[in-house]
């Protein structure tokens, strides 16, 4: 069809942005993603219909967020008062009051019409490590870090037939959380005879493999004061954890709620079901 | 709605209120002493599930307006606002994402169900044209709302489907600006959609008690495709079809509530987490799943207007399939070689749906175009040739003959007469 066809042709393709468009049975990376495997389906504590977040967890990935990839990405729906909400790192008010004033917000304008700088408050979204989009790229190659507010739900891989019929069975929605973490894990070098971009870095499951940003975690990056191993897996599945629990706050109130209503319904149907049979029961059809 | 009521009130306030509106006795006669054919199977509990989705639709859809921002500059922002912010809020734009969905699974079921038992046919024409008024309305609907949390699909879909309209001849560009209210889709674009999106479910409902009206007007069709004869053949509507239709939502319900709170962007793209972009393109624009088999056309033909109109024609040729079908027999039952047909068709309509999410490339393109044309072919030449050839098998002389045939040697029973060894 020439309309989608002229997209395709105007196609610019920025180097965060992953190939990703996904619906019922829509491949997101069948023509552009050749060579790009699938990543492998990782066990999260917050899959499932009892799924939880770990609250050690989140927090741990909450620090990897804070010394690592703050410091490039923004997360502008993110408000330091959500780190003490719980379901979550479920921090102390304290605790979230003590981080939200270790940041320098701007405020303003004052009585004389001056913007001034002042401590960060419960209410106060997290600082965005650059003023605009431009600024951002010119100190990133061009490319443009992506907010981390919703990325865990923006980003998908193709299951293909029958595997996304199946998912719906098995409740399979972690995608996101598993290309993610196996992007951060996936840096190698690259196979003989692939020619990489000018400032670009090699990645196993980044459509088309030439990805802008640096490896960002290594074995030993972030010092965890609970004894967990420092090594970067364990921060990938950490700071992952942390991003879907940012893009998808209400998660657990969202399972604990469809347990309750599950119950109910399939109750009510049964009593349904029992009704319909008793007030059917002298009627032939 | 047919016929004069008998509801007769006792209260002297309600005798009053009666004869001067008799509302409670239009309610009465419509829901409650409405005779329905006794043999109506489970599919024609989709009826009363569209409804339900539809009253769903606009509670959630009401409140999704309170805190939505129809600006291009906060319209993601307040869609997180309502995800992240308001009380439940993640509860109601998550029923309103997936209500659309599972509105759409029931509508096509409800129309599957009225091609296979014929209920098309006379004295029902208006009855189904009606009901394809109504499901246009709701892609309009559907499109519209997919539009408003202005995500990369969002924005890209509605550049994709608005520009079609470029295809007609002379007034194509023109169409296009004036949908736009602009040069491209823009916040002019967003507005409007919003408020059309508020706007067309109160047109779908009105539609809707013009369709019940019809419907009791004509009375419904049953798996026999025989009009009642008798009182026997019908019962009341309240309690049978009540208690039916009743199990048969919740039991809807319970397939909703899989989806809302377990998996509830798996009918969504991810890219509609990305905030819409004019200046990236996602690598494949895809419309949401109830759109693919239209889309598949619209992509199978090599030229722009000839795909556009095939993908219109494609609904278009629901609205005569009254006359299209030239055959006596009403029920698929009864109409073997209609009966393989059918099913084919429907196999036809998902593969399309499949192709319409694969890029249009190489086989892809090949294979849409086969299944496009038998697409059209099921209904132009199929079901014409079909009542002329097909010799159908011996239709029962009333529903009570049919139902208690199938209960073997059951006495001749009327509604409220026990009958042995019936079925749940």
């Amino acid at each position: 069809m020439s309309t989608t066809m002229s997209f395709r042709s105007s196609l610019l393709r920025p180097l965060a942005v992953a190939a990703l468009a996904f619906g019922l049975a829509a491949p997101a990376l069948a023509a552009d993603g050749h060579g790009t495997p699938k990543p492998p389906r990782e066990e999260w504590s917050f899959a499932g219909p009892f799924g939880t977040f770990d609250q050690a967890q989140v927090q741990r990935g909450f620090q990897v967020f804070k010394e690592v990839c703050a410091s490039c990405h923004a997360a502008h729906l993110f408000s330091f008062r959500n780190l003490a909400q719980p379901g979550g790192p479920s921090f102390s008010e304290a605790q979230a009051k003590a981080v939200a004033e270790s940041y320098q917000v701007q405020d303003g304008p004052n009585d004389a019409g001056d913007m001034f700088d002042r401590p960060g408050r419960l209410s106060d979204r997290w600082p965005s490590p650059f003023p605009n989009e431009q600024a951002a790229r010119a100190s990133n190659g061009g490319a443009y870090p992506p907010d981390f507010s919703t990325l865990a739900k923006a980003r998908t891989y193709e299951v293909g037939f029958p595997g996304f019929l199946i998912d719906i069975f098995t409740q399979y929605q972690e995608n996101g959380v598993d290309y993610i973490h196996a992007l951060l894990v996936g840096y190698e070098e690259p196979p003989e005879g692939f020619v990489l971009p000018e400032g670009a870095h090699y990645n196993k499951y980044f459509p088309g493999h030439a990805i802008k940003m640096p490896q960002p975690l290594t074995d030993g990056q972030v010092t965890y004061t609970d004894g967990t191993p420092e090594t970067l897996d364990q921060y990938s599945r950490d700071v992952t954890a942390f991003m879907m629990w940012m893009a998808e706050p209400h998660l657990e109130a969202r399972k604990r709620i469809g347990f309750q209503v599950m119950i109910f319904l399939i109750i009510f149907a049964g009593l349904l079901y029992f009704t319909k049979k008793k007030v059917w029961k002298s009627v032939g059809h | 709605m047919s016929g004069h009521s008998t509801f007769e009130p006792k209260h002297p306030a309600l005798k009053w209120f009666e004869s001067r509106l008799p509302l409670v006795g239009l309610i009465h006669s419509s829901f409650v002493a409405y005779p329905t054919p006794r043999n109506l199977n489970y599919w024609w509990t989709f009826g009363g599930i569209l409804s339900l989705m539809l009253v769903c639709q606009i509670v959630s859809g009401v409140v999704l307006a309170m805190h939505y921002t129809p600006h291009i500059t906060l319209a993601f922002d307040s869609v997180e606002h309502i995800m992240r912010d308001v009380s439940f809020g993640w509860l109601i734009r998550y029923i309103h994402a997936n209500g659309a969905s599972m509105f759409f699974i029931a509508v096509y079921i409800h129309m599957f169900r009225g091609l296979y038992y014929g209920s098309y046919k006379a004295p029902r024409e208006v009855l189904w044209i009606l009901g394809c008024i109504i499901y246009l309305l709701m892609m309009a609907t559907a499109f519209m709302g997919y539009v408003l949390p202005w995500g990369q699909m969002s924005f890209w879909g509605a550049t994709v489907i608005t520009n079609l309209f470029s295809a007609f001849p002379v007034v194509g560009p023109t169409i296009v600006e004036w949908l736009w209210g602009g040069f491209s889709v823009d916040n002019a674009t967003l507005n409007r959609f919003f408020s059309l999106h508020y706007l067309l479910p109160f047109m779908i409902a009105g539609v809707v008690v013009l369709h019940v009206w019809a419907l009791h007007v004509v009375g419904q069709n049953n798996p026999t495709g025989v009009e009642p004869k008798s009182p026997k053949d019908t019962v009341p509507f309240t309690p049978y079809a009540t208690i039916k239709d009743g199990f048969g939502m919740v039991c809807f319900l319970i397939f909703f509530a899989w989806f809302l709170f377990y998996i509830p962007n798996y009918l969504g793209h991810a890219d509609n987490y990305i905030p819409a972009n004019p200046l990236v393109t996602p690598a494949h624009i895809v419309p949401e799943w109830y759109y693919l088999p239209f889309y598949a056309m619209l992509r199978a033909v090599p030229d722009k207007l000839g795909g556009v109109l095939t993908m219109f024609g494609a609904i278009i040729v629901l609205f005569f399939v009254p006359w299209l079908d030239t055959s006596k027999v009403r029920s698929g039952v009864y109409r073997p070689l209609f009966k393989q047909f059918f099913w084919i068709w429907v196999a036809v309509c998902v593969g399309l749906g499949w192709l319409g999410a694969k890029p249009a490339e190489g086989g892809y393109v090949i294979a849409g175009r086969i299944l496009t044309i038998y697409y059209f072919a099921h209904f132009l030449i199929i079901l014409p040739l079909l009542g002329l050839f097909e010799k159908p098998k011996a239709v029962p002389a009333s529903i009570t003959e049919a139902v208690l045939g199938k209960n073997k040697g059951a006495a001749p029973a009327s509604a409220g007469v026990s009958a042995p060894q019936t079925k749940g």
